[in-house]
């Protein structure tokens, strides 16, 4: 984070020497203040709480029967046998339930793509043209999206928030808390989290400037977008640090090549959608050519053909447990990729990119397991909770923060009805960062904004 | 060797073996019927029929006897919407046989006519339970969809077992845009509709013609009109499903089901009173359209505690060509969301053939009734069971897959092997 803020620093002094008279200057007046977009995140007050006689999974791929889980001042304090109530603590009787992690999506559009659905709200991707690395997607995100709070019923804690896919460069991700009762997207902000840059191999882009007879219109159309990018940004990122170095002007600012330049210094990660084993290949010949770090695939179909290459080169495969056909660089989704990641030794994530997956992406990582057990592998059930939490927190490189149940961890804890390997199990208690954001069953749940007094509604589940 | 195994797993894929006597022994027997859940009962399947369910049954000399083991043992899942045989891959510019643009055919497109049972997608559906399905074009230009087909996924080249079985119209969001874009035109245009259908040929011989169909539509219309047909209505708020109710009411010779009804748990009582069938989505809980404001996840246990014929499908709109095998894991949402076990798992087999008017030959587990049965190596509406044994009319399929070759040639137990 340090190397990140520092960047943010630098372009805000670039900022006040273009002499752009509308631009915030905060950062050099008030060195202690929020950066601008920085994150103003403030986890909710929570009580010290105690989770007695659970069935635990520890996010890193154990599993701890009859065990307590204790959370304070919004960290996980320990897990284990007999813990002892602190002063005040509020004791949950875990008996016949399951403590897991919470949920972390690394590839959602809620927020961008909101309910309603509708054309003023289809607010998740600038297809204007094929490099719009400039954009961000925290910045079509709406807060009231009711989506958000369905996610959090479903065990989510953390999301990240994606441009579409329709251009080479879509634009930077941001990782999310659902905030429920948020106003603004800097208060869902996970603090510290690194942004993301969007790319999108295949058939996509392809399609959509092909149709307009423009580049790409072609596979290899796609490969020669990325390198000429990437050349661009080489070149722009010298001459900023030749500033820096007093050697010379710095470059008009241009943030479509900041994007691309974070990328290549590594503070902004790279998720890449691309479903074919080929085309994976290729993205990863690009990385080498131009040194930098693939986070993840996303979609990934294909990635089980290719598990060996993702092991060597640590880039996680977030998948869907089982989408296939709906395109044919989906025709060979096989319900086993997961596993067969997971199996090579890779960092298999299971994602949504639905809002509907979002609310129950348990059950996906449950049928992936299933199936993974079918074919002969043998994978604990804790063992595929990693695909749930620990393994997208590494994509998003937030894992020193949350994605298990170690202590001093951010205590984002869901209790489970049941084992959550299963579709009858539902979240009975989420806890964000020690707060009890969500209880089933409760009527004061917050809706959002867009939900208050629309007459045809009854409760509000 | 390996040219050789690949020939015999294609076959496999393509051609189920013929049917035999049958006796599945000592299963948790879900029948669907009067007779409940038959713990350590038999299936007795002859020339692809049930001839007996019970306990204890004698084999036939020379009956096949599959021992069960005490799991469970049910009739084959009716998917009751898919697109299932209308394309090989539905995007990316593929031929897709679901998808009718043009003004020539609506009302008149016939799904039955475009089924392949040779799609890929049949033989990986079938092995997770899904013997038969309702399928239908997703759209043309009208509030006409078209006509709906009721399928076997066996493969075989007779799969279409009822062809013509309803005509999907959309009288909500969808039909409003199709109809200049407004509600307030989409009654009218229907009510129009059915008068040109119900003249037909009268006033297209006459020279009058249709005034809002072409002759095309107009016939293929005719039957559902009379009352002969069931029209699949594609409507979600309360506000469309009341209106439905009070024009049935006006028209009760005409038959309707509704699919969508994500609020329909708000006119519950009324659609019992109505005795008008819900196929809902019981994931559908979200605001995505302002005719699904108010959906709710336990929409469908709401319905069926009132007296509502429910059935479970992708809502319309999330249909597709892939994924039917998937119904069984909205039953499951469906029960974990309050609605009773055997409803939820009869909202995805006898109901949706009962809607479909085949509730007499296919969904239970019935003496006479079509031999599709299904044994799970756990509980059918958990999302990790998976069947062990699919029969269609007494054949038992092959378990092979597109998919599962896939999965064997990149197995991890091979990753070294050349």
């Amino acid at each position: 984070m340090r190397s990140r803020l520092k960047f943010v620093f630098a372009l805000s002094v670039g900022i006040a020497l273009s002499a752009c008279a509308t631009t915030p200057e905060a950062e050099t007046e008030e060195p202690a203040g929020r950066a601008p977009y920085e994150s103003s995140y403030a986890p909710q007050a929570s009580t010290p709480t105690l989770i007695r006689g659970a069935t635990v999974f520890d996010g890193n791929g154990a599993e701890l029967t009859n065990a307590d889980v204790l959370m304070q001042d919004g960290r996980i304090v320990s897990i284990g046998q007999n813990l002892a109530a602190p002063e005040g603590a509020a004791i949950v009787d875990g008996a016949g339930r399951f403590v897991t992690p919470g949920i972390i999506d690394a590839h959602s559009h809620l927020g961008v793509y909101p309910s309603p659905s509708i054309q003023a709200t289809s607010d998740g991707n600038e297809v204007t043209q094929p490099n719009t690395a400039e954009v961000w997607a925290e910045h079509s995100v709406w807060p009231q999206d009711p989506g958000f709070q369905r996610a959090v019923a479903g065990g989510v804690t953390t999301l990240h928030v994606l441009p579409g896919s329709a251009n080479l460069f879509g634009g930077r991700g941001v990782t999310l808390r659902p905030v429920l009762g948020a106003r603004t997207v800097q208060e869902m902000k996970f603090p510290g989290a690194p942004q993301s840059l969007k790319m999108a191999c295949g058939e996509n882009p392809a399609r959509v400037y092909g149709s307009r007879n423009s580049s790409p219109a072609t596979g290899m159309g796609n490969v020669a977008g990325y390198r000429q990018a990437f050349a661009n940004a080489q070149r722009y990122a010298r001459r900023v640090q030749s500033a820096e170095e007093g050697n010379g002007e710095p470059p008009d600012r241009d943030l479509e090549m900041e994007t691309l330049a974070g990328v290549l210094n590594g503070d902004i990660i790279l998720q890449w959608h691309c479903y074919r084993a080929d085309e994976m290949a290729n993205a990863i010949e690009i990385s080498h050519e131009f040194n930098f770090e693939i986070a993840a695939f996303h979609h990934a179909v294909e990635a089980y053909k290719i598990t060996d290459l993702l092991v060597q080169e640590d880039i996680c495969a977030a998948i869907w447990a089982d989408w296939w056909g709906f395109k044919i660089e989906a025709y060979d989704g096989i319900r086993e990729n997961i596993p067969f990641v997971h199996a090579g030794g890779g960092c298999a994530i299971v994602h949504s990119d639905s809002e509907v997956g979002i609310q129950r992406l348990n059950q996906e990582a449950a049928k992936a397991l299933a199936d993974g057990r079918r074919a002969g592998l043998e994978i604990t059930r804790a063992e595929a909770w990693t695909w749930l939490s620990r393994n997208p927190a590494r994509a998003l490189r937030i894992d020193d923060e949350t994605g298990t149940l170690e202590p001093g961890r951010r205590a984002d804890v869901v209790v489970w009805s049941a084992d959550p390997l299963s579709s009858y199990a539902v979240a009975e208690r989420v806890y964000m960062d020690g707060a009890l954001i969500y209880e089933r069953g409760q009527i004061n749940q917050r809706p959002s904004d867009f939900e208050l007094g629309q007459t045809y509604r009854g409760v509000v589940q | 060797m390996r040219i050789l195994s690949a020939l015999v797993m294609a076959l496999a894929i393509a051609a189920p073996a013929a049917a035999e006597t049958v006796l599945v022994r000592d299963g948790r027997v879900v029948t669907n019927g009067a007779a409940g859940t038959i713990e350590n009962g038999d299936v007795l399947i002859v020339d692809g029929r049930i001839s007996a369910v019970g306990a204890n049954l004698t084999a036939p000399r020379g009956a096949r006897i599959v021992e069960a083991q005490g799991r469970y043992v049910t009739p084959g899942a009716f998917a009751a919407m898919s697109e299932i045989g209308l394309s090989e891959i539905s995007g990316s510019g593929a031929p897709n046989d679901a998808n009718i643009s043009g003004d020539l055919i609506a009302a008149a497109a016939d799904a039955g006519r475009a089924f392949d049972p040779g799609v890929t997608a049949i033989a990986v559906t079938r092995m997770e339970g899904v013997t038969r399905a309702a399928i239908a074009p997703s759209s043309t230009e009208t509030m006409f969809v078209g006509r709906g087909a009721l399928v076997s996924l066996d493969g075989g080249d007779d799969s279409v077992f009822r062809s013509q079985a309803f005509m999907v119209v959309e009288l909500g969001e969808v039909g409003a845009r199709r109809t200049g874009g407004s509600r307030a035109a989409v009654w009218p245009a229907f009510e129009a509709a059915l008068r040109d259908a119900r003249e037909y040929p009268g006033r297209y011989r006459s020279g009058q013609g249709g005034a809002v169909l072409n002759e095309l539509d107009a016939a293929a219309l005719q039957p559902f009109a009379r009352g002969q047909g069931l029209f699949l209505v594609h409507i979600e708020s309360a506000a469309d499903i009341r209106r439905l109710i009070r024009f049935k009411r006006v028209n009760p010779s005409l038959r309707f089901a509704i699919h969508g009804g994500a609020e329909a748990w708000q006119v519950a009582d009324e659609l019992a009173r109505a005795n008008i069938p819900v196929i809902v989505d019981p994931l559908s809980n979200l605001p995505d359209r302002f005719e699904r404001l108010s959906a709710r996840l336990d929409n469908a246990a709401i319905l069926d505690r009132a007296g509502v014929t429910v059935a479970i499908a992708p809502a319309p709109g999330s249909v597709d060509a892939h994924q039917a095998r998937l119904v069984l894991q909205l039953a499951g949402n469906a029960v974990a969301n309050g609605m009773e076990w055997d409803a939820a798992f009869a909202a995805v087999s006898r109901t949706p053939a009962e809607i479909f008017g085949v509730g007499a030959q296919i969904g239970r587990l019935e003496r006479n009734y079509t031999g599709d049965l299904v044994i799970w190596d756990g509980d059918p509406l958990q999302v990790t069971s998976a069947p062990d044994v699919v029969f269609i009319e007494g054949v038992e399929q092959p378990m092979v897959s597109r998919q599962t070759l896939l999965r064997d040639r990149y197995h991890p137990s091979r990753r070294n092997v050349q």
